[in-house]
Order: structure tokens, then C-alpha cells, then sequence
């Protein structure tokens, strides 16, 4: 492989990670109010969060442009206030990626909320544990299994997501050029077949480490669960 | 301790308005099914928001609904012991044990230590075990357990023995007796099992149709009991133990009993409880029958409820039911004020 090649390995696997774990914390407490709290607006967080999924991602790359880019109104005052750029950058790309997978992640987390048994956080109430305790030391054990899930959904999405990202950072070699951008440039150029190909056997070897690594943390779960 | 409960409430079509004071000891929530006594004691925990009214423990109000106060359960530190043990599946029975304790940590409260409260329901050789692989009886044991190393100033139990056979009742009865002579937290006990309420309640509250229809002292109460299992209780004192036949005498007010050897000191008090159903009774002094205990006494009401009546007696001022059929009633010409003789062919002798 060249060393262009293993830009964008490291690049996707970046962007997938940092999408993954900075959405993990917000997904959850989406995941929470949606599963536990009745407020009003309920519906409409809960189709704003399901947009990504039915959208065209073209669509959403674009909406995150006018949003983030360089003189959108969010964009603009990132740059302004904290000196953030997010648009042309690998931070776009995350935020973009974060965005294309955070519908599969509370998706994930919210049924596994649900499934945890009411009575026994009220139990835990009653024991003296306020709500926050009540959801850091039954609920979210509980619900882990899920949440395990809801992550790599959201980190296999990220590893894939292509038409927000290259909408909304385009695909600048070392910068924003995620695999699927850089298979894509690959079967753009003549004889580019063969670094497509070797980029899609790295794609398929993530993906399943991926998942059998979340299939081991689920298992695991269960054991420690099920030991005397 | 006392509890003061003064509520209102509105579930669906169901209503719900009750008024009483708790003493210390064990209180009885006693009524049928859908009576309103879970929805009575979720308000207490702070469960259920009541529409209208008070709660007040020690002189704190819990719940004030005029005043907007409304203490949210897990400042309360009132215990709760559920119908369904409601471990937590993924915390081992120590940790479930110490859950409540770590955040009632410098605060008072009854409850003794770790140890203590361990040997007192038996279940030091679980700690380390899961709930999943506990019994219903074990798991009982664990949940009150875990309510009271919470410090609690007051206990809740909902039915605790309720999803137990008959078996595993008798193994927890014991333990919530020694709950109640040993740790000095006050108890609220809600039951439809007259037998329980008779074993355990100092002061019994009955419930009907999401009323209160009759509150004071076990003994008073429960022959008033409108139950499909109604019964009476009698304190009786152990007078003395036969040993060829494997007898014990008692010495009541509504006079002397002989029952199966009971484990118990000459000259302690028991609490003897008898189903109504287990009464006959006979306008003669019956002879020759093999029934060891016959009371005399008056009839003081009879209630008529179809083909049954339910016959309240009067044996020198302890109240003893019997349930007859409406015939027997008519042909024994039974009104209030006739002497008869109550013959009485099982008792369950409970230690109080």
C-alpha cells in the first residue's frame, strides 16, 4: 500500500473515532429524553435526529455547509469566537459523519433504554439515589449492551459515510480524503483499480473487526451478568 | 415515629381518599385486591403523586399539595420492600445489599450494620451469589435486606410474600417478625391475607373501594374484616406444655385451649389466630366429639351475605367468627344476645 493509501486508512479511522466518541455523550442523553421524559416538542426532536436517515446525504452535506461552512451562521461564529474551522477540515468530516450516524446510534440506545424496567430505577429511588444516580448505576449498566450496539453503528457508518462528507469537506488528499472518498478517486483514475481494491479489503477487515469486537463486549456483558 | 396520611386521589374511574394516623409497630394495610392499597403506599414512597392532600412522617411533610410540597422519593428515606423483589440483576447481593447505604452515608436513621442485619434474615452465605440465582424466598430476604441498610424511618412492604407458596411464606414470616420486635423501624404492611395481618399487625387499617373503613388496635379490628378468609385473632398466654401428648394449654380471655406442642415459655404471650370457617357451633355443650377446644359465649351480630353468614361471638368480650351457612343459621334460630358454644377444630398459634 502507499503511504496515500494509509493517509486515508488513518484518516477514516480518525474522523469514525472522534465522530463515534464525541456523539456517544449527546446520543445517550437524546437516547434518555426520548425513552424516559414526555416534553413538549418531543416529536420534533425526534424527526430533527431521524433526518440524516431518510435524507439524501447530498442534502445533508449541503445543509452542514450553509450551516458550518466558513460564512454560514454557525460556521462563522465558530471561526469568530473560538477560531474553529470545521469546513475543508477532517473536524468537518467528523461532524459530518457524526451527524450521518447519530440517528442509528439513538435509534439503538433508546430501545435498550426502554427495555430496562422502570421498577427497578424506582426501586433505586426509593434506596436514595436521585435521578442522575439512578441512571449512572442502573440504567446505563443495564442498557450497555445497546449501547455498545448504537456505537458501532454509528462508528460503521462513519467508516462508510461518503456523499455528506465529500458535499461538505469535498476530498482533499490528507486532509479530508476518508476511504470511501479515496476509493472513489481510485476508480476515477486509469489503473487505479488496483488501490481501490486494496482499500476495500481494508474497508471489509475494519467493518468486521468492528463488529466482532462488539460482539465480544456484548458477550462479556452478558457473562459478568450471568456469573454467580 | 408517626405517619399522618390525609390524601386524595383519581386513577382512571377509581378514587381513592383515605385519612389515618400510623402508630409504631406494624401497621396493616388490609383489603381486596383493587381496594387502593399499593396506590395508598406508592404515595407514601413518592411513587404516585396524589391529587389532593398530606403526608406527614415525624413531623415532616412529605406531600402538601396546598402548599405545592412535594418531596421527591429519594430524599424520603422511607423503605421499600416490593412484592417483586426488584433486585438489581446486574449488582451482586452485596452490592445490592449496600446500595441504599451508600447514599444515606452520615445520615441517621434506624438499621443496624452490615453484619447485624445479615444474620438477622439469614442470608450471610448469599452475599456474593447474583439475584438471578436466588429462590423467591432468598430474594424476599435480600430486598428487605437492602430497604433497611438504606436507614429508612419508615418500612413500606407491599405484599412481600404475596408471589410466595406457602412454604417460603413460613420461611419469611419469622424474619419480618424479628424485623419488628428487634429493629425498631415502623412498618406499613399491606396484606389481603388475614392470617399475616393477624401474625404481624400491631394496628390494622382497613381498606374497601379506595376507603378507610375501619382503623385501631389487630385484636378489635380484624373480626370486622370483610375477607373470604376472615378469621379472628386471640392473644392468649402459654400456661403449661403436656408432654405425653404433645400438647400446650393456653389461657385466654375467651377461655382455655389446647393446641399441638407449641415451641414457646410458659408464660409467654402468643397470638392465635382462628379462621371463621373452622367454627361450628352448637346450642348445647357438646360431648363426646373430638374436638379439643370449645368456647362459650353470645352471639353479638350476624351478618347476611346470601347463603353464608358470617357469625360474630361475643366469649367473654374476645371476638370470635364463625362462618355458617344461612340454614344453619335458621335452624339453630341463632340471634344476637343467644348463648351457644363455639367448637373450634383448628387454630394456628403464632408467637406475638
Amino acid at each position: 500500500m502507499t503511504e496515500e493509501e494509509w493517509t486515508a486508512v488513518r484518516l477514516s479511522l480518525l474522523v469514525a473515532i472522534t465522530a463515534t466518541a464525541a456523539s456517544l455523550p449527546i446520543g445517550i442523553a437524546t437516547a434518555w429524553l426520548l425513552a424516559r421524559r414526555q416534553f413538549w416538542g418531543k416529536g420534533l426532536l425526534d424527526t430533527i435526529v431521524h433526518l440524516p436517515l431518510i435524507m439524501p446525504p447530498v442534502v445533508t452535506g449541503y445543509l452542514l455547509l450553509i450551516l458550518f461552512g466558513k460564512r454560514g451562521p454557525i460556521g462563522s461564529f465558530l471561526d469568530q469566537a473560538f477560531g474553529i474551522v470545521l469546513a475543508f477540515r477532517w473536524t468537518g468530516a467528523a461532524l459530518a459523519c457524526a451527524v450521518m450516524g447519530f440517528p442509528l446510534m439513538v435509534r439503538a440506545i433508546r430501545l435498550s433504554i426502554e427495555s430496562v424496567d422502570t421498577r427497578l430505577e424506582n426501586a433505586a429511588g426509593t434506596l436514595g439515589a436521585n435521578p442522575f444516580w439512578v441512571f449512572a448505576t442502573i440504567t446505563l449498566p443495564l442498557c450497555l449492551p445497546g449501547v455498545i450496539a448504537g456505537a458501532i453503528l454509528c462508528f460503521a457508518k462513519a467508516m462508510g459515510e461518503f456523499g455528506a462528507t465529500i458535499t461538505f469537506v469535498s476530498n482533499i488528499p490528507g486532509e479530508t480524503q476518508t476511504l470511501p472518498s479515496a476509493i472513489y478517486t481510485f476508480t476515477q483514475i486509469p489503473g487505479g483499480d488496483a488501490g481501490a481494491l486494496r482499500l476495500t479489503a481494508v474497508s471489509i477487515a475494519i467493518s468486521m473487526a468492528a463488529l466482532l469486537g462488539s460482539e465480544f463486549l456484548a458477550r462479556r456483558i452478558g457473562a459478568r451478568r450471568l456469573a454467580a | 415515629m408517626s405517619l399522618d396520611i390525609d390524601i386524595e386521589h383519581v386513577r382512571g374511574t377509581f378514587r381513592l381518599a383515605a385519612r389515618f394516623t400510623a402508630q409504631p409497630g406494624v401497621t396493616a394495610l388490609f383489603g381486596r385486591s383493587g381496594s387502593g392499597k399499593s396506590s395508598l403506599i406508592d404515595i407514601v414512597a413518592g411513587l404516585i403523586r396524589p391529587r389532593r392532600g398530606e403526608v406527614t412522617v415525624d413531623g415532616q411533610t412529605l406531600v402538601d399539595t396546598d402548599r405545592g410540597v412535594f418531596v421527591p422519593s429519594h430524599r424520603r428515606r422511607i423503605g421499600y420492600v416490593f412484592q417483586d423483589s426488584r433486585l438489581f440483576p446486574h449488582l451482586s447481593v452485596r452490592q445490592n445489599l449496600l446500595y441504599g447505604r451508600w447514599f444515606s452515608r452520615g445520615e441517621g436513621g434506624a438499621a443496624g450494620d452490615f453484619g447485624s442485619i445479615v444474620d438477622l434474615l439469614g442470608i450471610a452465605a448469599l452475599v456474593e451469589r447474583k439475584p438471578d440465582s436466588l429462590s423467591g424466598g432468598e430474594k424476599q430476604r435480600v430486598a428487605i435486606g437492602r430497604a433497611l441498610l438504606a436507614r429508612p424511618r419508615l418500612l413500606l412492604m407491599d405484599e412481600p410474600l404475596a408471589a410466595l407458596d406457602e412454604a417460603r411464606r413460613a420461611e419469611i414470616l419469622p424474619y419480618i417478625e424479628r424485623l419488628r420486635d428487634g429493629t425498631g423501624v415502623p412498618i406499613l404492611y399491606v396484606s389481603h391475607s388475614v392470617a399475616e395481618v393477624a401474625r404481624l399487625a400491631t394496628t390494622v387499617v382497613i381498606l374497601s373501594e379506595g376507603k378507610v373503613t375501619a382503623v385501631g388496635p389487630v385484636l378489635d379490628i380484624l373480626p370486622l374484616a370483610e375477607a373470604s378468609d376472615g378469621g379472628s385473632a386471640l392473644e392468649a398466654v402459654v400456661a403449661s406444655h403436656d408432654e405425653t401428648f404433645q400438647l400446650t394449654t393456653l389461657a385466654s380471655v375467651a377461655g382455655e385451649l389446647q393446641v399441638p406442642r407449641l415451641a414457646a415459655v410458659v408464660g409467654s404471650t402468643v397470638r392465635a389466630y382462628i379462621r371463621s370457617r373452622d367454627v361450628m357451633l352448637s346450642l348445647q355443650p357438646p360431648q363426646e366429639i373430638s374436638a379439643l377446644n370449645v368456647l362459650a359465649g353470645k352471639v353479638a351480630t350476624i351478618s347476611d351475605g346470601g347463603a353464608q353468614a358470617d357469625v360474630r361471638l361475643d366469649c367473654n368480650g374476645a371476638a370470635v367468627m364463625a362462618r355458617l351457612t344461612t340454614k344453619s343459621v335458621q335452624r339453630l334460630a341463632l340471634a344476637p344476645g343467644r348463648p351457644v358454644f363455639a367448637v373450634i377444630k383448628s387454630v394456628s398459634f403464632e408467637r406475638s
